[in-house]
């Protein structure tokens, strides 16, 4: 019996020597294509996965625990480190979901901004995914192109809220700020680009001999598979599901754009590849269809909500209710009626869903976050079996998991 | 006499709420209201118990026993047209009524709809795992078990995913301190040094990223050095900040603060 203490290693009752050809492959906690903090148990014979067994949990936060212990704006800044390669579509989940507990509804020019917040985020996502996965299969112009054009939407997304990262640039009931001068024709300018980048890098990989021997055919996952996993976005889309919440259940402003679900039925990591290339051109024709919109709308960025929103600076500077109001509200928060909401989203990784349950205290008496990565993770348990070691990585990067989700 | 605060629920609590102010609810429905949520729930009621069915937020939410909650998922995952299970977990509700409630999240691709089933168990009950349904519920049963201690049973791998195996205590119960407990505050210690190690370790070195303020061996504070492994506990020696490096340094001649002038227009 092995003692667990002592910085003696602790392999969990896993007896390394084998009597038939069976070895045990540690794959990670500490690996570059494992995205963050995978470590993978894979059992093979030979070079064949026989039993996958992922290890999760070395990036857990405890963050469900910590919502219950803040107010619902103080958790704002916290949801940017699940999904920080996108963070402002976590924000508006969160947003989303106390607006709705709430029953607020959002000023049009908010909405605007949330929708140009929301598309620029998933082609930040789409860029990041696309560059990192071509680097761990080898194709390192892919990653320098890729991270090329992410810059630019970092630096306007920076011109917004000052953040590249963790963005917090989402408020319950609105956002903090209106759109800074340039933003709209540098959005265009990066726009009337991208179809040409895009090219790029269809050009580099579409019919590249060895991106193909990597991606075609190799992870394939079944219909049954993708819902049985509770699979979403990208990852179900793939197996031939026509699934995507802007387009099934519409938020904010999706059921006035125009764009198309792209679907495929193959559900190998080619069609996931192909898929996050059409979403970038429906990201791109949506934004075109955004921007149109911002022209015109009144200026108010936040709902009018005086119990549970504070009100805009001027007021609160020159009246006095609104300054006692937004004392409260600071010191001690809002406090959203009983009851709960389970609100999704579609999130550049899938479904990505808040569970609030509130017993009408300004904390939420449970949070659950509902990350489509975790999943996404779960699902390597079936899907690597009989595959071969370098498949590992090529699926790992197809399946887009981000560990600050996976981990929470 | 000291305040009496209540054990089974340490998480934070408003410091204030106003007498008379009463909580609004978030409305609820009937579900008759929606014709495919009446469907469904007539099919449910037709072979099971229903203690409460309402809509809430455009998704309907019915209560049931704990022990159908197999048989309903499957009569909505074959019959009923809900082929996924979104998300599922637990909701600690034990200091109020000793129970945990389970919710099951459905989503119907076909009707458009999200539905959620919740049932109630008792702290040391077991539930039937739904695994064998949706595969995703092998992952999500993992995490309630590892949150909240929900012994789920004919599951085929119940160990914790998140926290270590060897972790004791369910971090997201009511009665989990949110910094943790004091097995957790020593978990690193004991795990590499063993337990004896605590009293020579001590709590003050216990975590790695702690600052003393009066350790002059590890830190130094700009503008304010001392020699190294001065005892600055009963205040501090002045150091005077006059330097000449040895061959001199470039613009700088003999360095001294009290004499220097910090220049006010940095275009004059």
């Amino acid at each position: 019996m092995q003692q667990s203490n002592r910085l003696r290693p602790f392999f969990e009752n896993i007896t390394f020597d084998r009597a038939d050809n069976e070895m045990i492959l540690n794959f990670g906690p500490q690996h570059p294509s494992a995205h963050g903090q995978l470590r993978l148990m894979l059992h093979m014979q030979q070079e064949q996965i026989t039993k996958a067994h992922p290890d999760i949990g070395y990036l857990h936060r405890g963050m469900e625990k910590m919502a219950e212990n803040m107010i619902y704006n103080e958790f704002m800044p916290t949801t940017d480190r699940m999904d920080y390669i996108a963070s402002s579509s976590n924000n508006y989940g969160f947003a989303l979901a106390v607006e709705k507990l709430i029953g607020l509804d959002v000023p049009r020019r908010a909405k605007v901004i949330r929708m140009l917040l929301l598309e620029v985020n998933r082609l930040m996502s789409h860029l990041f995914w696309l560059a990192t996965t071509a680097l761990d299969i080898g194709a390192m112009t892919v990653f320098l192109f890729a991270f090329r054009e992410r810059e630019y939407l970092m630096d306007l997304v920076e011109d917004y809220c000052g953040a590249r990262l963790t963005h917090a640039a989402i408020r319950i009931g609105g956002v903090p700020l209106d759109l800074p001068d340039n933003f709209m024709d540098d959005l265009r300018k990066f726009l009337d680009k991208l179809p040409e980048n895009i090219k790029d890098y269809e050009d580099l990989l579409d019919t590249n001999r060895i991106w193909l021997m990597r991606m075609e055919n190799v992870g394939v996952i079944s219909k049954e598979m993708a819902l049985s996993w509770g699979c979403s976005g990208v990852m179900l889309r793939a197996s031939g599901v026509a699934w995507d919440i802007r387009k099934e259940e519409p938020y904010e402003l999706y059921d006035e754009v125009e764009f198309n679900v792209p679907v495929s039925d193959k559900g190998d990591n080619y069609a996931r590849y192909k898929l996050y290339m059409a979403e970038m051109r429906e990201s791109a024709k949506i934004l075109y269809q955004v921007i149109d919109m911002y022209e015109g709308t009144s200026t108010e960025l936040m709902a009018h909500a005086p119990q549970y929103i504070s009100a805009p600076k001027l007021d609160i500077m020159t009246q006095n209710y609104a300054l006692m109001q937004h004392f409260v509200l600071v010191t001690q928060g809002m406090r959203p009626p009983v009851g709960e909401v389970y609100i999704p989203t579609e999130s550049p990784k899938g479904e990505l869903g808040y569970y609030i349950n509130s017993q009408g205290g300004p904390y939420p008496y449970r949070l659950k976050l509902r990350a489509p990565s975790f999943w996404h993770t779960g699902i390597l348990t079936d899907l690597l079996p009989g595959h071969y070691i370098p498949d590992v990585v090529s699926i790992i990067g197809t399946t887009n998991i981000v560990f600050g989700e996976v981990d929470r | 006499m000291r305040a009496y605060t209540p054990k089974d629920d340490v998480q934070k609590k408003s410091y204030y709420t106003d007498r008379f102010w009463v909580a609004p609810q978030v409305p609820k429905y009937d579900v008759s209201q929606d014709a495919v949520f009446a469907a469904d729930l007539e099919a449910i009621k037709a072979k099971f118990d229903v203690l409460d069915a309402y809509i809430q937020v455009n998704q309907m939410v019915v209560v049931i026993h704990a022990n159908d909650n197999y048989a309903v998922l499957e009569l909505l995952k074959n019959e009923r047209e809900y082929p996924q299970l979104s998300e599922m977990s637990a909701i600690d509700w034990l200091a109020s009524e000793g129970k945990f409630e389970i919710f099951y999240q459905m989503l119907s691709m076909a009707k458009r709809k999200r539905l959620r089933i919740k049932c109630k168990i008792d702290e040391k009950e077991a539930i039937q795992s739904v695994e064998k349904l949706f595969r995703s519920a092998d992952w999500s049963e993992r995490e309630m078990y590892d949150m909240f201690g929900v012994v789920v049973n004919n599951h085929p791998f119940m160990k914790r995913i998140l926290m270590p195996e060897d972790w004791e205590g369910f971090p997201l119960r009511k009665t989990y301190p949110l910094q943790g407990d004091e097995f957790a505050a020593w978990y690193e210690v004991d795990r590499i040094f063993g337990k004896e190690a605590r009293e020579i370790i001590g709590p003050e070195n216990r975590d790695p990223a702690r600052v003393d303020r009066y350790d002059t061996q590890r830190f130094s504070r700009l503008g304010h050095e001392v020699p190294f492994g001065t005892d600055i506990s009963q205040g501090e020696p002045d150091t005077p900040l006059v330097y000449q490096e040895q061959k001199g340094v470039f613009m700088i001649e003999k360095f001294d603060a009290e004499k220097s002038v910090v220049i006010s227009d940095r275009h004059r």
